[in-house]
């Protein structure tokens, strides 16, 4: 995995630390890996209308993020998805 | 004003029982009186670790069942006045005990002690919920190791859900080399996950061993853990102490452990 290849150069109480920080707000949300794994389904049956995405390689992380006016922290859904052609469309050859 | 402090970490064995000790005994040295009760019916352990195992005649259930007066079951420890100990029952299970007779014997107590500090067994059932019921402060320890810091957020959330005053943590067993090298989160790293107070730092150190063997708590003597749990006793009590660096200190005493090992 391509992920795990980038934390590997990483020491290991950083590697502790990041995957802490991503299964700590999982754990808080109560949204288990199980509905992450629904959630990042849904939204690759959807983008994959639109375009040809990788969708071995996707992310969903529901991960912490200062908002804009707020004083504290608040979780936000992250989602990366690889596109492989924009223009391979399935409903564009229609 | 009494405080009710229950010491708490959700993961076993992260040294909740020996903060307790630690902590109890370092506010007596600071002349309070204390208070100090075993909540892990089943699985006692706060009497063998401050050395008081051989002076138990009643426990905690016994006094919660009605069968002798708070005053009997107390332990006072001779080697500090105004220290006490409530031992649990070994021979029973946590379902002996009811949250509402821990509030009740706790209400009981609180005008004779100026701190009363309970040691919470492992897990998030009902040994958990006796703890925390007749508390309003608490000491969440972790050491900076991923189970432990997991379980540590849990119960954050189970107390916050609980409506404490004030929580805060104390990280256990931190090894300083460990931290330097890259391989062990640091106590930066642990209070930004966790994002409540720190009240103490204690350092991986083998005089903790030793005094448990012995069955006299290690605060107050010229170790680093003896001298982080002084630390905290002060904090407890709202002084401000800085928090000290043990990194020379601690690469020095490896270096010189570290050449006897060799030979």
């Amino acid at each position: 995995m391509k992920l795990h290849r980038f934390f590997q150069k990483k020491s290991s109480g950083n590697i502790a630390r990041d995957r802490l920080k991503i299964l700590l707000i999982s754990d808080r949300v109560n949204c288990s890996p199980e509905m992450m794994n629904m959630i990042k389904n849904d939204i690759a049956g959807v983008i994959s209308r639109y375009m040809k995405i990788d969708e071995e390689s996707m992310e969903v992380q529901i991960t912490k993020k200062n908002n804009k006016g707020a004083a504290r922290k608040s979780p936000f859904l992250y989602v990366n998805i690889p596109i492989l052609d924009l223009s391979s469309a399935p409903h564009n050859k229609i | 004003m009494s405080e009710v402090i229950v010491v708490t970490s959700g993961k076993g064995g992260v040294g909740k029982t020996t903060t307790c000790a630690n902590v109890g005994t370092g506010l007596a040295k600071l002349g309070k009186k204390v208070l100090l009760i075993d909540t892990d019916i089943g699985l006692r352990n706060l009497d063998v670790v401050m050395g008081l195992e051989n002076r138990i005649v009643y426990n905690l259930v016994d006094v919660a069942e009605g069968k002798c007066r708070a005053k009997q079951a107390m332990i006072k420890d001779k080697r500090h006045p105004g220290l006490c100990l409530l031992p649990s029952a070994q021979t029973r299970d946590k379902s002996a005990v009811k949250p509402e007779q821990m509030v009740k014997l706790i209400e009981q107590l609180k005008n004779q002690f100026d701190y009363i500090i309970l040691d919470c067994p492992a897990g998030i059932e009902q040994g958990f919920k006796n703890a925390i019921a007749g508390a309003n402060r608490a000491l969440v320890v972790t050491t900076p190791e991923v189970s432990a810091i997991r379980d540590a957020d849990r119960i954050i959330g189970l107390l916050e859900a609980n409506c404490f005053e004030k929580i805060d943590l104390v990280i256990n067993r931190l090894r300083y080399d460990l931290v330097k090298r890259g391989d062990m989160m640091s106590s930066a790293d642990v209070v930004d996950i966790l994002s409540i107070p720190l009240i103490g730092i204690v350092p991986d150190d083998e005089s903790v061993v030793i005094s448990t063997n012995q069955g006299e708590p290690v605060v107050g003597n010229s170790t680093m853990a003896g001298e982080a749990y002084r630390n905290i006793c002060h904090r407890v009590i709202g002084e401000e102490v800085p928090f000290i660096e043990f990194e020379k200190g601690f690469s020095f005493w490896t270096k010189v452990t570290g050449i006897f090992r060799k030979n």
